[in-house]
């Protein structure tokens, strides 16, 4: 199987895509001409042509508005935010237009837009460049949201939030773009909502999405190797739809959970994780649920420090060793 | 400010509970967790402890009271403190207060006095403190039927956490949904019964329940002995047909069951080890001797419970036995009467069985088992073979109570009682 980058699996997705299906176009800030602010899209002008791969204007609520317009009349448009966090500025355009005009048409006009970037901290661009705003469109009826971790999940998600006819944002990681992984040439798909279990356990388990999987999976083999701990980590994949299932299974086989995002914890993705599992599993929890989130402050500019504030394998090493106790 | 402690609700279908005895008096100083007395529900006899520490102003119901869930039974608070006026009055004496109608889950409970998981006291003191056990663990302990609250809990702060009750109990693999059960049916067409199948009654599922919980999660052993049944079959006769003498028709007629249970009361103060359980993480001795005896029933089985057998002539044994079965055939047993109980007596001696071993009732360190008493070749004190009469009496054990040589001294006793059976007279 052939190995590629998380970026190039991105890429594979959209080219696969562009080919599929001609009403697909790639639309955002640098995207054509300039290959893309982190050459996620490179060499797609070149293939498509300036028609299906478009350079748009340095304003997010103008070109988002447009790519729901297109949506709305049948194109499939993928929307490039150079990061997530300049999404504050199109919110109106991506929660009040995407998130409800099927709703509002009365189940008449479907909006299949993607809208993709990188949402992550820790690479040192400060407070205004690393929002993590998964929880906060999660948490609208009618938006879904994934946050693929690995090279095979990118691919396969991207695929099918194309092929999707709601709007569904993917929330990828610039400190992930050049993990590489095997990724399958075929023509696959992982569906929206479906966990993946990243790693079998029996002692605890870790639910966690985006960058946090690979954090977790790095701190349980530690948990494993200096403590002989066997841990699980359940690899979300999709926060909206929610796979509930494959979490409570996990709780239901450890008993013992910890919760890893990137986000920070208040109202934070792992705080409905948390309420979900002490609702539908309480009899199966033999600790109190923990959660590793970033420090509850605006992103630091200091990157040692920043360092410290998004969840790291020793922070979660011992924070699993105080649901162990 | 003084706090009333009311009537706890101890398990799921307890609906009044009797207060069998006090620990503590009137102005006593109680700590968090002292014992405070005892209150058998339907299923147990469970300890009260304390929630609230400081002196207690006021108990308002004498021992031996049954009185609802919720009822108030004493006022603790600060020494000097008034005693405050409950809502709703206690009852003065013990009243005369209907027995609940036997669940049907009690079938044969016979459910010891401190093994009842998750029916532990949750009455939260107003400190706040309370026995910490983790949602898991206490569903653990409930299935395993172990006190989690009395385990000692290895998790932060002291909770008790999965592995503690893990510990505490081997548990069994729970089997779960229906067992594949298919047969060819008769190719006659007719069989010997339609095929199909039973609905299973409380009393069944009880008894399927229980008897799997005693059977895979308690270490059986077994002993066998035969006793001389000729002296008792003499003496039984004899003393019947005295009673039947003196007393015309009504009189009092003894089976070969009292025999063996007054023999096995007087077996167990002899040693004594045997009448313990096994609770958790002590063994805990058992002053009085409960006896309870299997009663089979159309539809199944259950074991009442002969109190203080210990202190109980052959005659109030024999009434009791009788009042007991007759109760049991009709339905009519209380909870009361079906638990609490220290050892069993089981015999299939009238289908003719000669010999065989019962599974424990739970909490039980034992059960012994009555066969026939059949005649049998016999060599005798000369060494000729003669016809005697003899009774094959099997001994299931808990090993984790009891140990081979204890039960087998338990037996020795009990047939030495059996064969000079005088001495039971006394």
């Amino acid at each position: 199987m052939p190995v590629m980058s998380y970026r190039e699996a991105l890429r594979a997705a959209m080219r696969e895509e562009l080919r599929r299906d001609e009403k697909v176009v790639l639309m955002g800030e640098e995207v054509a001409q300039f290959n893309g602010a982190y050459k996620v899209t490179e060499g797609l002008l070149k293939e498509f042509g300036p028609k299906r791969v478009v350079d748009t204007p340095i304003s997010e609520a103008g070109f988002i508005g447009l790519g729901i317009g297109a949506s709305m009349l049948g194109i499939r448009p993928v929307m490039e935010l150079m990061f997530w966090s300049f999404s504050y500025v199109a919110l109106d355009q991506i929660v009040n237009n995407a998130g409800n005009i099927r709703y509002m048409s009365g189940g008449l006009i479907n909006c299949p837009i993607v809208i993709r970037g990188p949402a992550n901290g820790g690479t040192n661009v400060g407070a205004t460049h690393s929002h993590t705003p998964e929880a906060v469109l999660a948490s609208h009826p009618g938006i879904k949201v994934v946050c693929p971790a690995t090279p095979y999940d990118a691919k396969g998600l991207m695929k099918a939030a194309i092929r999707d006819n709601d709007p569904v944002y993917v929330m990828e990681n610039t400190i992930l773009y050049n993990d590489k992984g095997e990724v399958p040439e075929d023509d696959y798909v992982v569906p929206l909502g479906v966990a993946d279990v990243k790693r079998a356990g029996d002692d605890l388990t870790i639910v966690a999405h985006g960058r946090a999987v690979i954090t977790s999976l790095k701190a349980a083999e530690i948990l494993e190797s200096e403590h002989g701990v066997s841990v699980e980590v359940v690899d979300l994949r999709s926060i909206r739809p929610l796979d509930e299932e494959t979490v409570l299974a996990s709780v239901r086989k450890t008993h013992r959970v910890l919760l890893v995002e990137e986000n920070k914890p208040f109202c934070g993705v792992d705080a409905q994780i948390a309420y979900l599992i002490q609702s539908r599993a309480f009899d199966e929890l033999d600790a109190p649920i923990h959660r590793v989130s970033s420090v509850d402050a605006p992103q630091i500019y200091c990157k040692r420090l920043e360092d410290q504030q998004i969840p790291n394998p020793a922070r979660v090493v011992a924070e699993a060793l105080k649901v162990l106790a | 400010m003084a706090e009333i402690i009311d009537m706890p609700k101890l398990s799921d279908t307890m609906s009044v509970g009797t207060l069998v005895k006090w620990n503590v008096k009137e102005g006593q100083e109680v700590a968090f967790g002292d014992i405070l007395g005892e209150v058998e529900t339907d299923k147990a006899t469970m300890e009260l402890s304390c929630t609230v520490p400081g002196t207690v102003l006021k108990i308002y119901v004498a021992a031996g009271t049954q009185l609802p869930v919720g009822a108030p039974i004493l006022a603790v608070g600060k020494k000097g403190e008034k005693v405050p006026e409950p809502d709703a009055p206690a009852p003065k004496e013990a009243p005369k207060v209907t027995a609940p109608p036997i669940p049907e889950t009690t079938g044969i409970a016979c459910v010891p006095p401190a093994p009842a998981g998750g029916s532990a006291p949750v009455r939260t003191a107003s400190d706040g403190s309370r026995a910490k056990v983790s949602p898991y663990a206490r569903r653990m302990a409930e299935k395993a039927a172990l006190n989690a609250a009395s385990l000692a809990g290895t998790g932060p702060g002291g909770r008790v956490v999965a592995r503690d009750v893990a510990a505490a109990a081997v548990l069994p693999a729970a089997p779960s949904g229906p067992v594949n059960v298919t047969v060819p049916p008769p190719s006659d067409g007719k069989g010997v019964q339609p095929d199909g199948d039973l609905a299973v009654g409380g009393m069944r599922q009880t008894i399927a329940r229980r008897l799997l919980e005693s059977k895979v999660t308690v270490p059986h052993f077994y002993l066998e002995v035969d006793v001389d049944a000729a002296p008792l079959m003499a003496m039984r006769e004899s003393i019947n047909r005295r009673l039947a003498e003196a007393e015309g028709k009504d009189a009092l007629k003894l089976s070969v069951n009292d025999f063996i249970l007054k023999a096995s009361a007087e077996a167990l103060r002899q040693v004594p080890a045997v009448n313990c359980s096994w609770a958790g993480t002590s063994i805990r001795q058992h002053g009085a001797v409960h006896l309870s005896f299997g009663v089979a029933l159309d539809d199944g089985l259950v074991t009442p419970v002969i109190r203080d057998a210990h202190a109980k002539s052959l005659r109030e044994i024999a009434t009791d036995a009788k009042a007991l079965i007759s109760k049991a055939r009709s339905k009519k047993l209380t909870p009361a009467e079906m638990s609490g109980s220290t050892f069993t007596v089981t015999n299939l001696g009238m289908f003719g069985v000669s010999g065989f071993f019962g599974i424990i009732n739970v909490p039980n360190a034992a059960i012994l088992s009555v066969g026939a008493t059949l005649k049998k070749p016999v060599v005798d004190a000369h060494d000729r073979i003669v016809v005697g009469q003899r009774m094959t009496l099997g001994l299931s054990g808990d090993h984790r109570v009891i140990d081979g040589a204890t039960a087998a001294q338990f037996l020795q006793a009990l047939k030495k009682s059996l064969e000079e059976p005088t001495a039971m007279l006394i």
